[in-house]
């Protein structure tokens, strides 16, 4: 089970992660529906690259700017947060869509709570992979922590003095 | 001042409820403490001796008497009936409940308050020039400006788990009281030669373990632009600083290391692409933030009130106050008055629930109900008319707020140390506490003149120690004494430096001593009209040291109880570590 757009649903990919004796190179790829770290990519992407379904993820010390040009070959693209507290994951997405015009489905995995997950989806995540020790309809109801925000990002072009008409002085009580 | 509209309401009593929730899960174990801290911290509340800390957030200082009411509130409702004002211009309060800091927000909420990333991995509280709006040499009132950056930081969903904490400080006068020079970012609003308004940017200052003048990134940046190059910034900082240790992660180790060319390279890359977008500041949105920062209802008054020039004349401590706390305004008739909470005895920067109420009623009554909060720990009533300075002197020495010593030795800025904090190497307040009492002969303290001593418990330096002119920190020798270690030449403002370490450290009861060797020196070397400093510039640290270390130091005998009476035996006292807030 996934959270995607706002709703549980179930979910049929699997996320592969090397363990300590493999290697990019010589890691085989199940056949099925695969999320595979950036290296494996990088390293059997001609294999890999005639699949129709295929998943990328990334490494939050790794560089969205690898996947330039060919973020469109897949079906999910997902940012690992190795703990909750390392943020670099927020600036990977928000440059996945916004520099890389990345457009399918964006999906936070590993240390991924419900208290972060109002500002996952602000830079552009869709799709969130709550730690599977915690209860996940629990954790959907963090998306509707705020019903407004000041600033731009993903979700939202305009900042609020842009989108609406906020009382002056004059006005206020 | 500002004041919220309804979206500000919103979204703080949203927040409200996220944390309420939040609580509720970490007392059901829902939420483990690893997980809860980082979650608590963003809204100030952190670990500490004793108790829970509850830090609120004073956007760039400025406070209503309403607002000021609710801290005597809280005082009583929720602590033991005081709070402490830090040096970067919040409050905090030492002795709360988790179950109770719910209510507490909530209450707060009701006069527009929060304890909103006043703590974490995230943009902190915006500083800024406690004299803004009435000093004299002001070019630009930087307050709306520090409103709409706090907006603007306020929830940013991609800086909220950044490496380290962020701190960003602006100033709009020609002298610096923001500090701007050791922030993470410092803004200084300026006017080019075409009249147009924009700021210099300096990026990567800072003290602590690694203290370090900001490098400058923009000589001018139009004010426009301010929202999106600073998250041009952010977003450079947030992928690329340190966060494998956490000595090394703020922003200036990232600038250090790359240098400032590589790092503001990176920063116009990024800012290519966002510059001129939606992020723009708009004429439109500046004018209705400053508008709410127009001056009052100013009356035309004569320069200078006849009865303060004759009550002066005659009354000595109302004119020591009158030349040490009371400050020139831009408009004639009026003056900026500073309410020192400095008073001998105090711990510095503690108001009671009482002081509060009192100073509330003073704002009312004398300065168009505002107040500030100063970066030294004071409390100003920035529009004072000057016939009513002789009744405030009166009511503020009353309620102890008239210590005539603003800028003098024992204004002394000292973070809360070992009594509180768990990170401490050894105690500040006793020690400013003791020192005070040293020195606390008003005539010397004029005759030595402006000064700054500046304390803190160790290598964090809240207490701004290496910005002193005379920095004391607390060090670890690892054999749990409490030992100090001193430097001299520090300075803040425009001509901001770092201080170098005059030598080996002391123990507690041979610092008075020191100061005391230091400020010999200095009356022996002082050209006519010199400041401490300017004799620091001069001759160097080289006498001072030989000086302080001339001869042994004997331990000062009166050492008594901790500020607080809970640490009991200061003599054998032994600092209480604990792991991390
Ligand atoms: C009592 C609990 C407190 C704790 C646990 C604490 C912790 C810290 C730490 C760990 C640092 C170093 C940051 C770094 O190197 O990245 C720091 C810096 C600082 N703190 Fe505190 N602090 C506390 C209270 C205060 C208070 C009461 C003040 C103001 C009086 C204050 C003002 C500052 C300032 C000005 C700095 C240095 C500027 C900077 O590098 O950010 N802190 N604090
Ligand atoms: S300087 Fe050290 S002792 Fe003082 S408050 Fe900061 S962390 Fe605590």
């Amino acid at each position: 089970m996934i959270i995607k757009n706002k709703a549980v649903v179930s979910d049929d990919w699997t996320v592969l992660r090397l363990s300590e004796n493999e290697t990019p190179e010589s890691v085989t790829v199940p056949a099925a529906k695969v999320i595979v770290p950036l290296k494996v990519w990088q390293a059997q992407r001609a294999k890999l690259q005639n699949r129709t379904e295929l998943g990328v993820w990334l490494a939050s010390n790794e560089r969205p700017e690898e996947l330039k040009g060919e973020v469109e070959k897949f079906d999910v693209i997902a940012v690992d947060f190795p703990k909750f507290a390392d943020g670099r994951g927020y600036s990977i997405a928000y440059n996945l869509r916004a520099r890389l015009g990345y457009v399918g489905e964006l999906r936070a995995i590993g240390d991924v709570l419900r208290d972060q997950m109002f500002y996952m989806q602000r830079v552009g995540f869709d799709a969130f992979a709550p730690r599977p020790d915690k209860n996940i309809h629990d954790a959907l109801k963090g998306l509707t922590d705020f019903s407004e925000t000041y600033q731009t990002s993903l979700d939202q072009k305009l900042p609020l003095f842009r989108r609406v008409k906020r009382d002056g002085i004059a006005t206020a009580g | 001042m500002y004041k919220y509209d309804v979206y500000d309401h919103q979204i703080v009593n949203e927040r409200v409820a996220q944390y309420r929730d939040q609580v509720r899960r970490r007392l059901s174990d829902e939420l483990t403490e690893d997980e809860f801290r980082p979650l608590r911290l963003q809204n100030g509340l952190y670990m500490q001796i004793h108790a829970y800390m509850l830090r609120i957030a004073v956007p760039y200082g400025m406070l209503s008497s309403t607002q000021m009411r609710m801290f005597a509130h809280i005082a009583r409702k929720y602590d033991r009936g005081y709070g402490h004002f830090t040096t970067r211009q919040n409050l905090q309060f030492n002795w709360i409940k988790l179950e109770e800091t719910p209510d507490l927000l909530a209450d707060l909420a009701t006069v527009e308050m929060h304890g909103i990333q006043t703590s974490g991995n995230c943009i902190r509280n915006i500083t800024s020039d406690e004299y803004a709006g009435v000093a004299a040499d002001e070019i630009i009132d930087p307050r709306p400006y520090a409103e709409i950056l706090r907006q603007w930081s306020t929830f940013h969903p991609e800086f909220a788990y950044l490496p380290r904490k962020f701190k960003i400080a602006i100033n709009g006068a020609i002298e610096d009281r923001a500090a701007i020079a050791v922030h993470d970012i410092g803004l200084s609003v300026i006017k080019n030669e075409q009249g147009e308004i924009g700021f210099r940017v300096l990026v990567g200052g800072g003290t602590a373990r690694t203290p370090i003048i900001g490098s400058e990134i923009r000589d001018f940046l139009p004010w426009q632009h301010m929202l999106t190059y600073i998250e041009s910034i952010m977003r450079v900082y947030n992928q690329y600083g340190r966060r494998d240790n956490m000595y090394k992660s703020r922003i200036k180790i990232l600038v250090k290391a790359i240098g400032i060319e590589e790092f503001r390279r990176q920063v116009e890359a990024d800012w290519a692409d966002i510059k001129d977008g939606t992020g723009t500041l708009t004429v439109e949105e500046l004018n209705r933030v400053a508008a709410y920062f127009t001056a009052p209802a100013y009356e035309t008054l004569p320069a200078n009130d006849p009865g303060v020039a004759s009550y002066k004349t005659e009354n000595k401590a109302f004119a020591n106050w009158l030349r040490r706390n009371v400050k020139p305004h831009k408009i004639p008739g009026y003056a900026v008055v500073v309410l020192s909470l400095k008073k001998t005895g105090v711990a510095p920067g503690d108001a009671s629930a009482e002081q509060m109420d009192v100073v509330a009623d003073m704002a009312d009554r004398f300065s168009f109900g505002e107040l500030r909060a100063t970066h030294k720990q004071n409390l100003v009533l920035a529009d004072v008319k000057q016939s009513d300075l002789i009744s405030l002197w009166k009511e503020a020495a009353e309620h102890g707020m008239a210590s005539p010593n603003i800028g003098l030795l024992t204004d002394i800025i000292c973070c809360p140390g070992a009594d509180f904090c768990t990170l401490a190497f050894a105690r500040s307040i006793p020690l400013s506490k003791m020192i005070s009492e040293r020195f606390d002969n008003i005539d010397f303290q004029h005759d030595i003149g402006e000064i700054e001593l500046n304390m803190s418990g160790c290598v964090n330096a809240c207490g701004h120690n290496h910005v002193g002119h005379i920095g004391v920190i607390g060090v670890d020798k690892k054999d749990g004494g409490e030992w100090y270690q001193v430097s001299v030449g520090g300075a803040q403002g425009n001509d901001a430096a770092i201080g170098k370490i005059i030598g080996p450290s002391f123990n507690f009861q041979q610092m008075p001593e020191v100061i005391d060797r230091l400020l010999q020196v200095y009356v022996r070397e002082r050209l006519e009209e010199e400041l401490f400093i300017d004799t620091v510039r001069r001759i160097g640290m080289a006498p001072f040291k030989e000086f302080v270390y001339a001869t042994p130091i004997e331990a000062e005998e009166s050492v008594d109880k901790s500020a607080y009476g809970f640490i009991d035996k200061p003599d054998n006292y032994t600092v209480q570590r604990k792991s991390r807030f």
